[in-house]
């Protein structure tokens, strides 16, 4: 059966060892290690918070207390989730992390970012406020100047809220699953020049 | 050591030393310390909120601009009558990179008449108890393009010397037919509330889409004019700035930089070329393993050598 072969090689490629392991290479005890788990940890905040102001509806933040807070935690959560996500980007660079067959990692966590920027965007123009009037309307001329908007209205408020609170965030969590699976499929990438004897023949 | 030696290298499996990681416990952390930042950030920062610019406030607080911006609708003069695709079918309109057009290309997918969505059929919803207004509306609907022409003109010199006063337009007495009743009408209409209610509810009672009156605001001086006070104009990195103190979309300030620098602060083509080039860029960040030269940086760079300080450290001795 398809199914058996699919759960086999899914074991192969991620036994549970590899999938949480105990134990980590020694190198890996930098701070730049933290901000991987920092951009996992605000985009949870960003999917709990934004699930509460999504079940309220799109006014409830305008007109309640407890909603401005809650829409000031997914606010400074955006904040946070760009910030570690930058830190991230620029320490696995600083790494040569693609290095040893981990190209597919990269690729996809620079895709995690191109989706996230496009996710808060929609956030940006469904405000319903100055900030959402002015973004979108500055914003229509880049992606109409592209073709892009015509197909893709930040004018449109209904677009934009399906959009920012179910097919982007869909799209970013599910290209995070896969980032983060990659990562756990290849492990972490040694460091340049690492001792010969603390290399395996094997490939990792 | 070559980019291959130290990709192949990095393939091998690790067998030196190790150190017991709970990945787990590490995002247990990672997670109550964003949430207890990011609310403590709400609490002592909040979050913005300013109040959005209604059709009623802009046309109180600035009506000669509200007047000029809905008479420009009329004749087919206004940022949205010139635009081109997706509202308006414009040959040649649009913006282009080299020879091509790509707004063209994606064709007019949101139609819309300027003069119809923003005025006339506002009005006419308005004229249902109002004789002189339904008047005025024949008047117009019956009339040669000439003779709409010649009465736009008119009233637009007339506007040159012309104040509000109290909610109505005191313009020059002049040949502009029914121009003066739209444009009067237009005013009143949304002083009292009604515009952007006449424009979206056209054919449905619900609305999502606020295409249009946004459109028509945006064709104005005063939505720009309050947006400069904010220091978000194109020209005022507004595209990652936010309203009040706030930081904005500052993972933008690449996109952001290009409009500031020529030729694209001075291009009329700017979105068009900075999309290109950043398309052209995002590739390149995308695909940094895969072009030689760059994916060989973070080695001559050699910071990685503070990363992995212990581990180097540990294989000197």
């Amino acid at each position: 059966m398809w199914t058996a072969r699919v759960r086999k090689a899914a074991e192969r490629a991620l036994p549970p060892d590899r999938l949480l392991p105990d134990r980590q290479p020694a190198f890996v005890s930098s701070w730049v290690y933290v901000f991987g788990s920092a951009t996992l940890a605000a985009l949870v905040t960003l999917v709990l918070s934004g699930t509460w102001l999504a079940l309220e509806g799109p006014d409830w933040w305008h007109t309640s207390r407890v909603g401005h807070f809650l829409n000031s935690v997914h606010f400074w959560g955006v904040q946070l989730f760009f910030f570690a996500m930058v830190l991230h980007l620029w320490g696995k660079f600083l790494m040569g992390a693609w290095r040893g067959r981990r190209r597919t990692t990269w690729l996809v966590g620079a895709l995690a970012f191109l989706v996230s920027v496009g996710t808060g965007l929609t956030g940006y123009v469904l405000q319903q406020n100055f900030a959402s009037q002015w973004i979108s309307t500055q914003a229509k001329d880049g992606f109409n100047a592209v073709g892009i908007g015509a197909f893709f209205n930040v004018l449109n408020l209904g677009q934009m809220l399906t959009l920012h609170v179910l097919i982007m965030p869909a799209a970013v969590v599910a290209i995070t699953v896969v980032h983060l699976l990659l990562v756990r499929h290849r492990g972490v990438v040694p460091p340049y020049d690492a001792a010969e004897e603390h290399l395996s023949e094997e490939l990792g | 050591m070559t980019w291959r030696q130290d990709d192949a290298a990095a393939a091998r499996a690790w067998i030196g030393p190790t150190r017991p990681y709970d990945l787990l416990k590490e995002f247990a952390i990672a997670l109550v310390v964003v949430v207890v930042l990011a609310a403590a950030l709400a609490a002592l920062f909040s979050s913005p909120d300013e109040p959005p610019v209604t059709l009623a406030a802009w046309a109180r607080a600035d009506p000669m601009d509200f007047v000029t911006t809905a008479l420009s609708e009329l004749d087919g003069s206004s940022g949205t009558a010139t635009y081109g695709p997706p509202y308006v079918a414009l040959p040649g309109a649009g913006q282009r990179i080299g020879p091509l057009n790509l707004q063209q290309l994606a064709g007019v997918r949101i139609p819309i008449d300027p003069a119809v969505d923003f005025v006339l059929e506002p009005l006419r919803t308005a004229a249902a108890g109002d004789p002189s207004l339904d008047q005025a509306l024949r008047s117009w609907t019956a009339a040669t393009t000439a003779e709409r022409r010649r009465w736009v003109s008119a009233y637009a010199t007339a506007l040159r010397s012309a104040s509000v006063i109290d909610g109505t337009i005191q313009a020059p007495g002049g040949d502009y037919g029914p121009v003066g009743e739209l444009m009067q009408s237009e005013l009143t209409l949304a002083q009292d509330g009604g515009l952007e209610g006449a424009m979206l509810t056209r054919h449905a009672f619900y609305a999502t889409d606020y295409t249009k009156p946004l459109l028509f605001l945006a064709d104005g001086s005063y939505l720009g004019s309050l947006a400069e006070r904010q220091h978000l104009l194109g020209d005022q990195w507004g595209m990652m700035n936010e309203t009040g103190s706030y930081p904005g979309q500052t993972w933008l300030w690449l996109y952001t930089l290009w409009y500031q620098v020529p030729p694209f602060s001075s291009s009329g083509n700017a979105d068009a070329l900075v999309w290109a080039l950043m398309l052209v860029l995002t590739t390149g960040f995308v695909l940094v393993p895969w072009i030689p030269g760059l994916r060989s940086l973070p080695r001559r760079l050699r910071i990685y050598r503070r990363i992995w300080r212990d581990y180097y450290r540990e294989l000197a001795r």
